[in-house]
């Protein structure tokens, strides 16, 4: 469960380049929900997710993840609760480890590392398990650099780690957004069958509105830096692709018209 | 080439397969560019050859020596991971601090070892000449350190170091407190060098505050050859690729000093150093283009 309050985010403050990334956003996500979360280039979704994770640290406002408040906590030990899916498949794995071997370093998050083996015999039973339900073929390389695998394969590796370990929150960040189109599909239909398992809490971010009504339960909608827009339950299925885009051009649109009050 | 200096060129090769082991931590595992140990080589001789001198015992004297040389590299790694301060120059500030604190340790520029008990003279059966014991017993250590290395790297603290160099962001988000992986990371390897300095010293008569300076390219250039010709990704064979490294550049170097008919001398050491790292490199380089013309 996450409750975000009144984050905000300046990057390069007082300088011309100044941005306002996050601007007083607040989200409160219950256990269990699947939230999506869509919004034009520069709206704030990477940004919230790299607040989330402790990847990037806020200037006000709150964080709490399950009720423990994060806000000060650095990425690695706000890891016991955040799993996390990198967008670029190479960045959530590590390429010079072996695919049992980047399993194992995710079989440990959240826990103290000591001098056991890395990788145990019983572990390996558990890994083949796990990477067959892919149907990659990858139970029989466990022992192969992860570097040889393509974008996809390790994007669906690093699915697997990130539901290895109980997590308070799951953060997708436009995974599926560097593979191709069928690889794609595959990855996202083994989020959603993760996430279903497992009961998982989940912020996916996403650049497809299609994908942001078709999984999940709830879809959020930002835009500079707050959120604008807010659907779930029956209101969220009755919606279709271009009832979304009406309603940003709608948000937008009152957006400008505030500014050109401003200016008059 | 005399079979005598074979066995030199064997024993000065191993000591320089443990500088080679750490620069393997430093610069392969970590990616860490650790310019620290042309003064933690010379920290080791130093503190060894200082505590022999005044009647510690030699492995005692080893053994803080040693951790002399932990301590030197996890400063470096504090002032790049605390102070924010860039890598190489944090390691540049190090070696260079150093040079100085060595000159205070010694209070000379140089400490000779003559009839000083050394680890060596203490363990020396009188069945083996010494110049042949102490290849034999610098193997075993090496062995042993190797060994020890390829443990830590199969544990799970050892993984998130692993992890850490590969890629520190993907290491956080997975819980590990990447800072103190490489303060640790870099305590172990200038320990190694330490180790190295002052078995040099016990080795070669004494310590003298410029025998660390070329230590960096000899280790890298050790990790170059050990990586050109025995090539894999795999830990437990690059810990012995870059020992066979160290030696084989020892050997090399050997040969080019005593054939006579090459010309060269003493004093062309890193000249010669320079060149054999060059051609190391290249060598990988024209083996892709020999491929690339044959595939054609």
């Amino acid at each position: 469960m996450l409750s975000a309050k009144n984050v905000a985010i300046t990057f390069n403050a007082g300088t011309p380049i100044e941005t306002r990334a996050l601007r007083g956003l607040s989200l409160e996500i219950p256990a269990g929900q699947f939230v999506t979360v869509i919004g034009s280039n520069g709206a704030g979704k990477s940004t919230f997710l790299n607040a989330v994770s402790g990847d990037i640290s806020i200037d006000s406002g709150t964080i709490a993840i399950d009720g423990r408040d994060v806000t000060r906590e650095p990425v690695w030990t706000r890891a016991e609760r955040v799993a996390r899916v990198f967008q670029d498949p190479m960045a959530g794995t590590c390429e010079d480890l072996t695919i049992e071997e980047n399993l194992a370093l995710a079989t440990c998050r959240g826990k103290r590392r000591g001098f056991g083996r890395s990788v145990k015999p019983a572990m390996r039973e558990l890994f083949r398990e796990r990477v067959a339900v892919l149907g990659l073929g990858l139970e029989n390389r466990l022992t192969d650099r992860i570097g040889l695998l393509s974008g996809g394969q390790r994007q669906a590796v690093s699915l697997l780690m990130a539901a290895l370990q109980p997590s308070r929150i799951l953060l997708l960040d436009e995974h599926t957004a560097a593979l191709d189109p069928r690889t794609a599909q595959f990855v996202l239909d083994l989020t959603a069958r993760i996430v279903a398992e497992s009961k998982l809490t989940t912020m996916m971010v996403t650049h497809s509105m299609r994908q942001a009504l078709d999984v999940g339960d709830r879809t959020v909608m930002l835009h500079q830096g707050k959120v604008v827009l807010d659907v779930s339950g029956e209101e969220r299925k009755g919606l279709d692709v271009p009832d979304l885009l009406q309603m940003f051009e709608r948000v937008r649109g009152e957006k400008l018209s505030d500014d050109a009050l401003l200016l008059g | 080439m005399s079979i005598y200096s074979l066995w030199g060129a064997l024993e000065i090769g191993l000591i320089f397969g443990l500088v080679a082991l750490g620069v393997l931590i430093s610069f392969r595992i970590l990616r860490f560019p650790d310019l620290t140990v042309d003064g933690s080589f010379p920290l080791g001789g130093a503190t060894a050859a200082t505590l022999i001198s005044v009647g510690v015992d030699p492995f005692l004297s080893t053994l803080v020596a040693t951790f002399a040389g932990a301590l030197a590299g996890a400063l470096t790694g504090w002032l790049h991971v605390r102070l924010k301060i860039m890598d190489l120059l944090a390691s540049i500030l190090m070696m260079i601090a150093l040079y100085s604190i060595n000159l205070r340790i010694m209070g000379a520029p140089n400490i000779p070892l003559i009839m000083e008990p050394t680890v060596f003279t203490v363990l020396q059966p009188s069945s083996l000449q010494d110049f042949v014991f102490r290849p034999l017993m610098l193997l075993v250590l090496v062995i042993v350190v190797k060994l020890a290395l390829d443990w830590y790297f199969s544990t799970e603290i050892g993984l998130a170091m692993r992890a850490t160099g590969s890629n520190p962001r993907m290491a956080r988000s997975q819980g590990v407190a990447t800072g103190n992986r490489i303060l640790a990371g870099m305590a172990i390897s200038n320990a190694l060098c330490a180790l190295a300095g002052a078995l040099f010293a016990q080795s070669q008569g004494g310590a003298d505050i410029s025998m660390g300076i070329g230590t960096i390219v000899i280790g890298l250039a050790a990790v170059i050859v050990g990586e050109s010709i025995m090539p894999s990704r795999r830990l437990v064979i690059a810990t012995v690729a870059v020992i066979v490294g160290a030696v084989l550049y020892r050997l090399f170097i050997a040969l080019a000093l005593n054939a006579d008919f090459i010309g060269l001398k003493a004093q062309d050491l890193n000249l010669v150093t320079a060149v054999l790292v060059t051609i190391a490199l290249v060598i990988p380089l024209l083996k892709q283009r020999l491929r690339g013309k044959g595939g054609r």
